[in-house]
Formats: structure tokens, C-alpha cells, sequence
């Protein structure tokens, strides 16, 4: 069997709407891994240590383990526990929380890098503590790390393709359903790639240029 | 926690976490072999090596290791490559995790002074002899860190085969999760051997690390 590229026209409405739910799976567990990175590293840096080792050991396991596996086990472990999440939230989850991990360990170690006299300062002014650490520290510290932030958002874009194995129509899922009617793996696996490669440079476009607008000294 | 079906279970999961073990070192050396000829491609003289090591790294770093790997394998046929899962998952992920580790060499290499070639040059070696008694010694030891990086990536990046079918850790798992309906358990199982190969392969990294560091 050759290549024969004709195949694809008929289906690009079903690859058009793969991309679609590709770019809302990366954007909706992209925003909750930023957040979530924030929340993990807060509370790893002061909560008290009842709550900081549970959370320690978590991100141990979730930084330990495949990604695969984490969504398996959300996916079919939350239905164990009576929770029946449809698949593109479970994916949310699984991918944002993965993700969320990583981005702590970044934002925890700008936040250690950010000169304490900010926090003193800030308190001397009177905030409270929690209004010192959301709007004087935790800004500073993000702002430092959004390059590598946003290297992780370029790995999450891609490994989104692993939430087709739990059902989620997006476009590794959508490639597939065409090669189940036309039995031409190859051609459309292909397409994929390519579009998954034009998500890629219009996220890094984006991501430059989200770059630029924060940088501190221009 | 169903202790007694995780003492049934086990053993099917020790034999998987071999074939992950496998999976694991064969997929690494072979980035590390097509890392090596990435990054003499994309730091060569000539302009054509140098975009053909940027094309590969564009490629595999641009797309899903998972439509890389369905490519090979399913797409591979109709272009005349057959080659059964096993294989594949190692060509695939192997040549995946090649582009991240041409980009991690290539980062140690030029991180070297330059005038470390330039002064070794001035003393007489050839450009080839600067470059493998001089750089390169040096830029291996910049490099275990980060290839560790990728070393680990590469390990969770095995359970990716589990997608066809070859039964590693991850596919174990999820068949046992769709027999047993019993995930926790299973995710603990899988989770505690991927665990235990990440943590004794990530403390020779730094073992291998402190070894060759220069005093501070």
C-alpha cells in the first residue's frame, strides 16, 4: 500500500475540530497548571508542615511516574470513588496537575530568589502576610520564571496527544477515527504531525511575545 | 488498599517492570547515539549538516512522541517499514528522545570558553584534536547533569509504548485496571517500581556527577 495523500480532504472537518479540542485541552490545563503551580508552591514554602509533607510526597509521586498512568488513574480511579468525570475534565485534571507540579518546582525556587526585604517592606507598609506574599512576592517570582514556564506549556501542548487514550476527541483521537475508516495510518498520522508542529510555532509566537511584554527592563 | 490482589498481582508487574528496564536502556543509548550525531551535525562546518541537525531536531521536538511513534508503527508499513511493537517503541522513542539530547550536548559544547579551542589551536593541535582533548572533555562534564534530565523523561516515556501494546509497566497496569477495577492499587504497584528505577537511576546520575565535578 502506497501513499496516497487524496484520502485526507474528506476528513479534514474531523482533523479541523481534533486541532480545536487540542487547542482548549492545552489552553484549560495550561491556565490550571500556571494557578496550581502558584497554590503548590505557596504551599510548599509556608504552610505548616501537616500540610506541606502530604503535598511534598504527591508531587514526589506525580514528578516519579508517567503521565500515562497519572491518567489512567484519574480517569478510571475517580469513577472507583462514585466521581464520573467525562473524559476531556479528567484529562484537564491529569494534564494540569502534572503540569502544575513541574511549574511549583520553578515558581518555588524564584520565590526563595526573591529578596526578602520585598516581604519586609511590604509588611512594614502593612499588608498582611498573605497580601505580601500574593501581590509583592509571588508576582516578582513568576515574572522571573515565565521562560521556562512557558517550555513546559510547549511540553504539556504536546503530550495533550496522551489524553486521546482516555477518549478525548482531540486531534491524535480524531487522526485515528479517520484511519479506523480508511485504513490509512501513515497519511494521517502525517497530517497530524504537521498540524500539531503549526500549533507548536503559534504557541511559541505567543509565548515570545508574552515574554517580551513582561520582561522587566526593556 | 486490597493488599491480598497486590500479592497475587505482583509478579506480573516485576516481569513488566523488566521489560521497562529494557525499553528503558535500549531507547537511551540509542538517543545518546543519535544525540552524539545530532550535535556534531548541528555544530559542523557545513551549512547542509547543520540544517539537516536542525530539521531533526525541529521535527521531534515540534510533534507528539506519541503520533512519532504511531507513525513509525502503524504508518511505517505502507512505506515499507515493518518492524513489530517492541522495536518500534525503541526506534521511536529512542530517535525522540535523540533531539532532546542534541539540544543538551549541543548546550554543553558551546557553553565551553572559546578561547579553550582557540588556545589549544594556537599550541598546535588540529581543529579535530582541540576539539576531542580539549572541548569535549570539559563539555562532558557539563553534560550528566541535564542528560540526567532527559534520562529520567525518557524512563516515564517508555510507558508511551503501552499505546501499542507492548507490555511494559504502564500497560500492565491499565490492563489490571480494566480487570480488576481496583486503579489505587494498581497505580501504587506500577507507581512504587517507576519510582524505584527513577530513584536508583537518578542517584548514579548524581553519583556520576559529584565523580567528575572540579572542586568549587
Amino acid at each position: 500500500m502506497g501513499l496516497d495523500f487524496s484520502v485526507l480532504p474528506p476528513f479534514y472537518g474531523t482533523l479541523a475540530l481534533g486541532v480545536l479540542w487540542t487547542i482548549a485541552i492545552t489552553a484549560a490545563s495550561a491556565v490550571l497548571s500556571f494557578f496550581g503551580g502558584i497554590l503548590l508552591a505557596v504551599i510548599a514554602l509556608y504552610a505548616p508542615m501537616a500540610i506541606r509533607l502530604p503535598f511534598r510526597f504527591v508531587a514526589w509521586l506525580f514528578m516519579g511516574t508517567p503521565l500515562l498512568l497519572q491518567l489512567f488513574l484519574i480517569y478510571f480511579g475517580l469513577v472507583q470513588i462514585g466521581i464520573d468525570l467525562p473524559a476531556f475534565v479528567a484529562g484537564v485534571i491529569g494534564l494540569g496537575f502534572h503540569f502544575a507540579v513541574y511549574n511549583s518546582e520553578l515558581i518555588q525556587t524564584a520565590m526563595i530568589a526573591v529578596d526578602k526585604g520585598q516581604m519586609e517592606a511590604a509588611r512594614t507598609l502593612g499588608l498582611s502576610r498573605r497580601q505580601a506574599l500574593i501581590k509583592v512576592v509571588v508576582p516578582q517570582a513568576v515574572r522571573d520564571v515565565i521562560p521556562p514556564i512557558g517550555n513546559n506549556m510547549i511540553a504539556l501542548l504536546k503530550d495533550s496527544a496522551l489524553v486521546s487514550v482516555i477518549g478525548v476527541s482531540e486531534l491524535t483521537l480524531s487522526a485515528q477515527r479517520a484511519i479506523g475508516q480508511t485504513y490509512r495510518a501513515f497519511e494521517f498520522y502525517a497530517a497530524a504531525a504537521v498540524l500539531y508542529y503549526i500549533i507548536n510555532l503559534g504557541m511559541e509566537a505567543v509565548l515570545r511575545w508574552f515574554e517580551n511584554r513582561n520582561r522587566l527592563y526593556r | 488498599m486490597d493488599t491480598e490482589l497486590i500479592l497475587k498481582v505482583y509478579p506480573y508487574f516485576l516481569e513488566a517492570a523488566v521489560v521497562t528496564i529494557e525499553l528503558s536502556i535500549l531507547t537511551i543509548v540509542l538517543g545518546l547515539i543519535c544525540g552524539a550525531l545530532g550535535a556534531t551535525a548541528r555544530l559542523s562546518r557545513f551549512k547542509a549538516l547543520r540544517f539537516l541537525g536542525a530539521a531533526y531536531v525541529s521535527f521531534f521536538r515540534g510533534t507528539p512522541a506519541l503520533i512519532q511513534l504511531f507513525l513509525l508503527y502503524f504508518g511505517g508499513p505502507q512505506i515499507g517499514i515493518q518492524l513489530d511493537a517492541f522495536e518500534a517503541g525503541v526506534i521511536g522513542l529512542g530517535v525522540n528522545i535523540g533531539a532532546y539530547m542534541t539540544e543538551t550536548m549541543r548546550g554543553a559544547i558551546i557553553a565551553i570558553d572559546k578561547g579553550q579551542g582557540e588556545a589549544a589551536r594556537t599550541l598546535g593541535l588540529s581543529r579535530e584534536q582541540a576539539f576531542r582533548k580539549v572541548v569535549l572533555p570539559q563539555a562532558l562534564r557539563l553534560m550528566i547533569r541535564p542528560l540526567g534530565v532527559n534520562i529520567n523523561a525518557q524512563i516515564k516515556g517508555t510507558a508511551l509504548v503501552s499505546a501499542i501494546s507492548v507490555v511494559e509497566l504502564t500497560y500492565t497496569a491499565q490492563r489490571y485496571i480494566g480487570s480488576t477495577y481496583k486503579p489505587f492499587e494498581m497505580f501504587f504497584l506500577a507507581g512504587v517500581l517507576y519510582l524505584v528505577i527513577i530513584t536508583i537511576t537518578g542517584k548514579g546520575v548524581a553519583y556520576l556527577d559529584r565523580k567528575v565535578r572540579l572542586p568549587a
